[in-house]
């Protein structure tokens, strides 16, 4: 549960999720779940002329299994609190 | 994703708030499906109602009408809110009939299978 766990922490910050099939959409990370399904709000395509079919589409939800990176803002992670949050993890709780 | 009451309704993860919403579905085959979304489960499961497929092929593109339609979760890549008042696609794309996106489909079919070929004859080269 640690990611999941990390991305409710980073909720309301912009992060880009790459897809598996290479789309890439830049948002403001609204929710996800134990399955990493991602909801994004005012979702921009990176590559608008590529997926005109996105330019209309505002909010979305993407599910987990599609998902190849979430790139995060720079400042998104706390090594040190990730690192115990990694240690606890790996003993089992 | 479970179903959640109203008051966590627009936090949670789950599709409920995109009920009864004009939505967008990207398949893993990138197959575009338009529709109303009914009903959906925690795999991303879900049923449109007046489900159409939006063809697009370069500048042109046909809305397919297909019906009522269950989409199975795992071939879904994701579900998009569509905006009702700017619902459409840029300005300088063009509608066309199914006929017409067939023809485009098959002749955008046809080039990239004669690049693969000569991509293929010229192998020998070793171009990259």
């Amino acid at each position: 549960m640690l990611f999941f766990s990390y991305f409710k922490e980073i909720v309301g910050r912009e992060v880009v999720v790459e897809l598996k099939n290479d789309l890439a959409i830049r948002g403001t990370l609204r929710s996800v779940d134990q399955y990493l399904n991602i909801k994004l709000e005012n979702t921009r395509v990176v590559d608008q002329e590529k997926y005109p079919h996105m330019l209309s589409v505002r909010n979305c939800f993407i599910r987990g299994s599609v998902v190849r990176y979430v790139q995060l803002p720079p400042d998104g992670v706390d090594v040190e609190l990730l690192h115990d949050a990694t240690r606890r993890e790996a003993r089992g709780g | 994703m479970s179903w959640s009451g109203p008051e966590d309704l627009y936090l949670s993860t789950s599709l409920a708030s995109y009920l009864d919403r004009k939505i967008l579905v990207l398949l893993r085959d990138g197959r575009k499906l338009l529709g109303t979304l009914c009903s959906f489960d925690q795999f991303a499961n879900a049923v449109l109602e007046g489900a159409c497929e939006r063809v697009i092929v370069g500048d042109l593109y046909c809305d397919i009408p297909l019906g009522l339609y269950v989409i199975r979760g795992e071939n879904v890549v994701l579900i998009g809110e569509l905006d009702s008042e700017k619902e459409d696609l840029p300005p300088h794309m063009s509608r066309v009939s199914v006929a017409e996106i067939r023809k485009a489909q098959k002749a955008e079919r046809d080039a990239t299978d004669l690049k693969g070929l000569i991509r293929k004859r010229m192998e020998f080269l070793d171009m990259d």
